[in-house]
């Protein structure tokens, strides 16, 4: 059901952890679904220069955590915030369909992460 | 890669015994069994022959067996076949919440016609209530249909008393014995079942064959109309060679029922006490004796069940989830919800069955790659994050 792309992140994800105080923390889902998503990111100028991810799911939301973590790397927090699901999906060249919600979480756990480092800016 | 297999509930492979048995009937014998001619006169021999053994072993006349494409095609009928002989008495069944996904969607198909459904509970080890079953009997019951054990937690069921509180309510009792079949001692007449579903590759018979065993002078429905095959009562052509392996497969099954079971238990117990043991954070699910040999399905806390099934499969290890997320809804497993099991935990369980041709040295190996596995993804699971400081040695 899964090509080798995805079980690769999955099996070798990378970013797996977290940042000391982070500069910005998101957190998306809940374990009564079965996944639950954990994005820190350390931003410097507007820059995200790390991104690190823990997370609580199946192997396609671990494959899309640590794509999705290794993509923003290196991005403005402008060029973040426009990173869509199906770009994380492209990049892991397809999930199978009942799967693309995991995808959806990591756009929204980064966006989170993102506002949240927003938010203590202001 | 040495690849391991412990998802026995799934389905066995074909005891080569039996496969021998069904050679034949393949190329040789391929006669329809219903035609007049030698051909056909061999095939329903062997036909008979089968239904004669099948009969035998669970303790039925060959006139109560009646061949299907299997489990899930016996389910359907018993209940569709009730629906349409009973209707005009009753409209009220009794099943169980932890009913096979074939008992559960042709109820929820009866419900939208008219049908009125029970579902008892079960309590945290997975075992029904006689007493709730009891209860809920009214007088227009029609139907009381419980599994002798569960697919995905192996907990064993109180069918004979349960088969005695029908009987004594005048109303037929069915049991879907699919996964205790070849493992457990059945015998109809002693246990009182009027309908029976069963199949053959859950016990190292075919794929494709199956049988509902329906008590003589029980009236019921037809699901599938046809030819005069199985005395009119279900229409296609014999599946000979699958019903031939079906009698072989069970056969063996029957004969070597005792030694399979104290060697799948010896497996099966060593593996729980190591898991126990060694992988802290587990919670064993169903019943600790009222349960299948082969059984052991384990909830793991923190991570999700999907993601242990691929990283065991990546290590050569066959198992099998519960997790939902591996079959497309987010919704956990029926079966772990009804016992009560905390809807984050249900998402981590994992099964794992257990059969004839394992070694403890796949058991032990499983234990090494599981424990690895675990700690790599509740390494990476935020909620297991969360209670980082209390835990030392995950």
């Amino acid at each position: 059901m899964y090509n080798e792309k995805v079980m690769e992140a999955f099996s070798n994800p990378k970013n797996v952890g977290e940042i000391e105080n982070p500069d910005g923390f998101g957190k998306v889902g809940n374990a009564s679904c079965g996944d639950i998503m954990q994005i820190t990111l350390r931003i410097e100028n507007d820059v995200i220069t790390d991104a690190k991810f823990k997370t609580f799911g199946c192997a396609a939301a671990i494959a899309t955590s640590s794509t999705a973590t290794e993509m923003v790397k290196g991005m403005t927090i402008d060029e973040a915030l426009k990173l869509t699901n199906s770009r994380v999906v492209e990049e892991l060249e397809g999930l199978p369909p009942q799967k693309i919600h995991c995808s959806v979480l990591a756009e929204e756990a980064i966006k989170a992460a993102i506002e949240d480092y927003r938010s203590k800016k202001k | 890669m040495n690849r391991i297999y412990f998802d026995h509930a799934a389905t066995t492979p074909l005891d080569k015994r039996v496969l021998e048995k069904m050679t034949p009937y393949f190329c040789e014998m391929a006669g329809n069994a219903n035609s007049q001619h030698y051909f056909g006169r061999e095939a329903m021999k062997a036909v008979d022959e089968a239904r004669d053994k099948i009969a035998t072993l669970i303790g039925a006349k060959p006139s109560e067996i009646y061949f299907t494409s299997g489990g899930t095609e016996a389910d359907n009928w018993a209940l569709r076949g009730a629906a349409a002989a009973y209707g005009k008495k009753g409209k009220h069944f009794i099943i169980s919440k932890i009913e096979h996904a074939a008992m559960l969607s042709t109820a929820a198909d009866l419900e939208k016609q008219g049908f009125e459904f029970t579902y008892l509970d079960v309590d945290e080890r997975g075992m029904i209530s006689t007493k709730q079953l009891e209860k809920s009997i009214r007088p227009d019951t029609v139907f009381i249909g419980i599994m002798f054990a569960n697919n995905e937690v192996g907990t064993i069921q109180p069918i004979q008393k349960a088969a005695e509180i029908a009987k004594k309510h005048g109303i037929p009792f069915f049991t879907d014995a699919v996964q205790a079949m070849g493992t457990l001692e059945i015998n109809v007449k002693e246990l009182g079942i009027d309908m029976m579903s069963f199949s053959a590759h859950k016990f190292y018979g075919p794929k494709g064959i199956g049988a509902l065993y329906v008590r003589n002078g029980l009236t019921l429905g037809r699901l599938i109309t046809g030819g005069h095959q199985e005395r009119t009562k279900r229409g296609g052509t014999t599946n000979v060679p699958g019903v031939v392996g079906f009698a072989a497969a069970l056969e063996i099954a029957c004969a070597e029922m005792e030694e399979n079971r104290k060697y799948v238990t010896r497996l099966r117990d060593k593996f729980i006490s190591r898991v126990e043991k060694e992988i802290p954070y587990v919670k064993l699910n169903g019943h600790r004796t009222k349960r299948l040999p082969a059984n052991a399905d384990f909830s793991f806390e923190y991570i999700e069940g999907e993601s242990i099934l691929f990283s065991l499969d990546l290590a050569g290890i066959a198992v099998s989830s519960g997790s939902a997320c591996s079959s497309g809804s987010l919704e956990p497993s029926h079966v772990l919800l009804a016992m009560g099991v905390d809807e984050a935990l249900a998402h981590g369980s994992i099964r794992f069955t257990f059969g004839k041709h394992n070694t403890m040295d796949e058991v032990n190996y499983t234990v090494d790659k599981l424990k690895e596995t675990v700690a790599r993804l509740r390494k990476m699971s935020p909620l297991f994050a969360e209670l980082k400081g209390e835990i030392k040695n995950v």
